[in-house]
């Protein structure tokens, strides 16, 4: 095994103590957090303060040192710049968050305490994390078609030049 | 509103989400997002390639099989029907591959980064998870 993928191994594990200790593994309280007009529970704010406090200034310091690597054309926005992170405030960005929003209020699922709920087994979890699966893998096919048409506009315009 | 130790947990729970994204992003020169990990790692699924994608959502099961086992109680089943579950997940496999990211890429490592575009993605799943929650309280759901 090489030590990369040691690390993301490891990494995967404390990710998923991280998210159990935290409650986001359990829908309730995920729920409770989204409920500001019923009986609110602020406390997984907290979750995200601490996560924030420790990989801010890894971060700044991964910058201070310029490990910043160049795009991952593999997710759905190849214009992103480390996996994951959009560059620009666009439609496709605000309109999948707030469909990302609706699907987390429906179910008090995100996908990271998906994959550890359907690891420890539960079937309801196990399906709600299949149709996530299938969710996104009807962005990625819708995605690829607009890639090709729009290749498909440019070898048209550029045809004979 | 909950007790200072109510807190405790939660803020825990985000200092190890924090050292798994750094440990990633410092050893590994990878994003902790993980709707992204899911979508890339899919693609390595079809092309039967597999890197590091496929050892961080190892370590995420195994972890998920380790709290099941020792902190039963951390993982719990969703209180919402099967129908909303469903259309749930659809929602959110779509919307966060849409908006490139979900809680830890845009929440946890695009605010760490600074990034106003992730800040407004945060904010802005959140406000539509609230309004959400409001509906179905409203409609008796919840």
């Amino acid at each position: 095994m090489k030590k990369t993928q040691l690390i993301a191994f490891v990494s995967g594990v404390i990710f998923a103590l991280g998210l159990g200790l935290s409650g986001m593994t359990n829908p309730n309280k995920v729920i409770g957090f989204l409920d500001l007009f019923g009986a609110w529970d602020p406390s997984l704010l907290f979750v995200m303060g601490g996560a924030i406090a420790i990989h801010l200034p890894a971060t700044a310091w991964a910058r201070r040192h310029g490990m910043f690597l160049p795009a991952v054309p593999c997710a759905g926005r190849t214009e992103e710049p480390v996996g994951g992170v959009a560059s620009a405030i666009d439609r496709p960005l605000v309109a999948g968050a707030a469909i990302f929003g609706i699907g987390w209020g429906l179910s008090g699922y995100c996908p990271g305490p998906a994959v550890v709920g359907a690891a420890s087994g539960t079937l309801p979890t196990l399906l709600f994390f299949a149709a996530m699966l299938v969710g996104i893998a009807l962005r990625s096919i819708q995605f690829n078609r607009k890639q090709r048409r729009n290749q498909a506009f440019i070898d048209t315009a550029t045809d004979g030049l | 509103m909950p007790t200072l130790s109510q807190f405790l947990g939660p803020l825990s729970g985000g200092l190890l989400i924090g050292l798994a994204a750094s440990l990633l992003l410092l050893f590994v020169r990878q994003t902790a997002g993980i709707s992204g990990v899911l979508e890339g790692f899919m693609h390595e699924l079809r092309a039967g390639r597999f890197g590091w994608r496929a050892s961080f959502l190892g370590g995420l099961v195994t972890g998920g099989v380790l709290l099941a086992l020792f902190m039963p109680g951390a993982v719990v089943a969703s209180p919402r029907s099967l129908p909303l579950l469903l259309i749930g997940g659809l929602l959110v496999g779509f919307g966060t591959r849409l908006g490139g990211g979900c809680t830890s890429g845009h929440g946890v490592c695009g605010i760490s980064r600074l990034s106003l575009p992730s800040t407004v993605a945060t904010i802005t799943f959140i406000a539509s998870g609230v309004a959400t929650v409001a509906v179905l309280r409203f409609l008796g759901v919840a």
